[in-house]
């Protein structure tokens, strides 16, 4: 047998390995694929929400909105509330301020309250003012707002969320 | 360098040896009836591999049993692949199985010294319907729920102690959540131990024995 000549034992040996080894490559690629998926996945975190017609909203008094998201996580679905108040200060569509109604202390729904002219925390007692400031309570800063905003042509007031 | 490596390893765990009496093990000779053995190992170690992946997006309650399996086929990457083989792959185990069985029994293998081999081959093919048979409600479909209703239905016509054992197969008079977690832990659990036990014990007596000759025409 000369120099590079192959043996039918050795010859066996490479082509079992080779093939083996193609298999595992093809099985192997697959698997760790399969694994790995939900880390290669992204779902939107964010969207246009309209909340009203600016129309219905009055002028200085608090205007509170509700919506729902939901996710789908593999093949289970979870929805998620959420909710907010709109105050305008003018008529001016632009002159308003847009709040989100979770506490910024615990994460409970902050209510209007007319007589106290304040959103109070139900959980609490956190008191926020008008315009979003801490006037008592735990909450460590002002209510968070929806800064970004836009007025459809037909008059809805849409509000971009974003998930933390 | 690698030859040292494997040469220090060698000396501790006996590699050589390991690697001709489990692997240069001399045959009758050259047969493909033969491989059936080994074919039942490589399908077993597969339907292993391909289940234990499945479980991780699995669940086995009534409220998720389907829309997870429908998951892992529409929507993770390669999970209908996964699940084909596994569906597919326990379907060949039973026939490879069996055929593998008809053959020790046509050549007359089973005979001295090999009949313990044999009866825990029967232990094994039991096993590996019973694998099938639990398997098959997991997807929670009409199908199953229905092939599983008859099976344990005929496995309660047995006079007597019939009712009990239905009940104890169903975790309870009717199909339920119970019986889906049973037969889950069945199958991910009990099953494959009994199994993986009762193939390390076939896998020794066929090395202590080494294969049986066929048989020849004064036979």
């Amino acid at each position: 047998m000369s120099e590079g000549d192959i043996s039918r034992r050795g010859f066996f040996i490479a082509v079992t390995g080779l093939v083996g080894g193609v298999i595992g490559v093809v099985l192997g690629v697959p698997a760790i694929a399969y694994l790995l998926d939900p880390a290669f996945r992204s779902s939107p975190k964010e969207a246009w929400i309209s909340i009203g017609k600016l129309a219905d909203m009055p002028v200085g008094k608090p205007y509170p909105f509700s919506f729902t998201r939901v996710e789908l996580n593999g093949w289970e679905r979870t929805s998620t509330s959420h909710g907010g108040f709109v105050i305008r200060k003018s008529d001016s569509p632009t002159d308003l301020i847009i709040f989100n109604s979770r506490c910024t202390h615990l994460g409970c729904t902050v209510n209007w309250q007319e007589a106290a002219q304040a959103f109070i925390c139900p959980c609490h007692d956190g008191k926020f003012s008008e315009d979003g400031t801490v006037l008592a309570g735990p909450p460590p800063r002002p209510l968070d707002r929806y800064a970004d905003f836009r007025l459809t042509a037909d008059g809805v007031l849409e509000i971009h969320y974003k998930e933390s | 360098m690698w030859k040292k490596v494997y040469e220090w390893l060698d000396e501790r765990i006996g590699l050589n040896d390991l690697y001709k009496n489990l692997l240069d093990r001399p045959e009758p000779r050259g047969n493909w009836w033969n491989t059936l053995g080994s074919a039942s190992l490589f399908l077993f170690i597969l339907q292993g591999v391909t289940g234990i992946f499945l479980t991780v997006y699995y669940t086995p309650s009534p409220d998720h049993a389907y829309d997870s399996i429908n998951y892992i086929m529409n929507g993770v990457a390669f999970g209908w692949l996964i699940r084909g083989i596994h569906h597919w792959g326990a379907t060949l185990m039973v026939i490879v199985v069996f055929v593998h069985m008809l053959r020790v029994f046509v050549t007359a293998s089973f005979k001295y010294p090999r009949e313990l081999t044999w009866l825990v081959g029967i232990g094994l093919f039991l096993l590996t319907l019973g694998m099938g048979f639990t398997g098959y409600l997991l997807p929670w479909n009409q199908q199953s729920y229905w092939a599983t209703t008859v099976g344990t239905q005929i496995a309660g016509s047995v006079p007597l102690i019939g009712d009990f054992i239905l009940k104890a197969l169903r975790g309870g008079p009717d199909l339920s959540a119970l019986t889906l977690q049973r037969f889950f832990a069945a199958h991910i659990w009990m099953l494959p131990a009994a199994l993986a036990g009762l193939i390390g014990l076939h896998l020794y007596l066929i090395i202590k024995h080494g294969e049986s000759n066929f048989p020849s025409k004064e036979d």
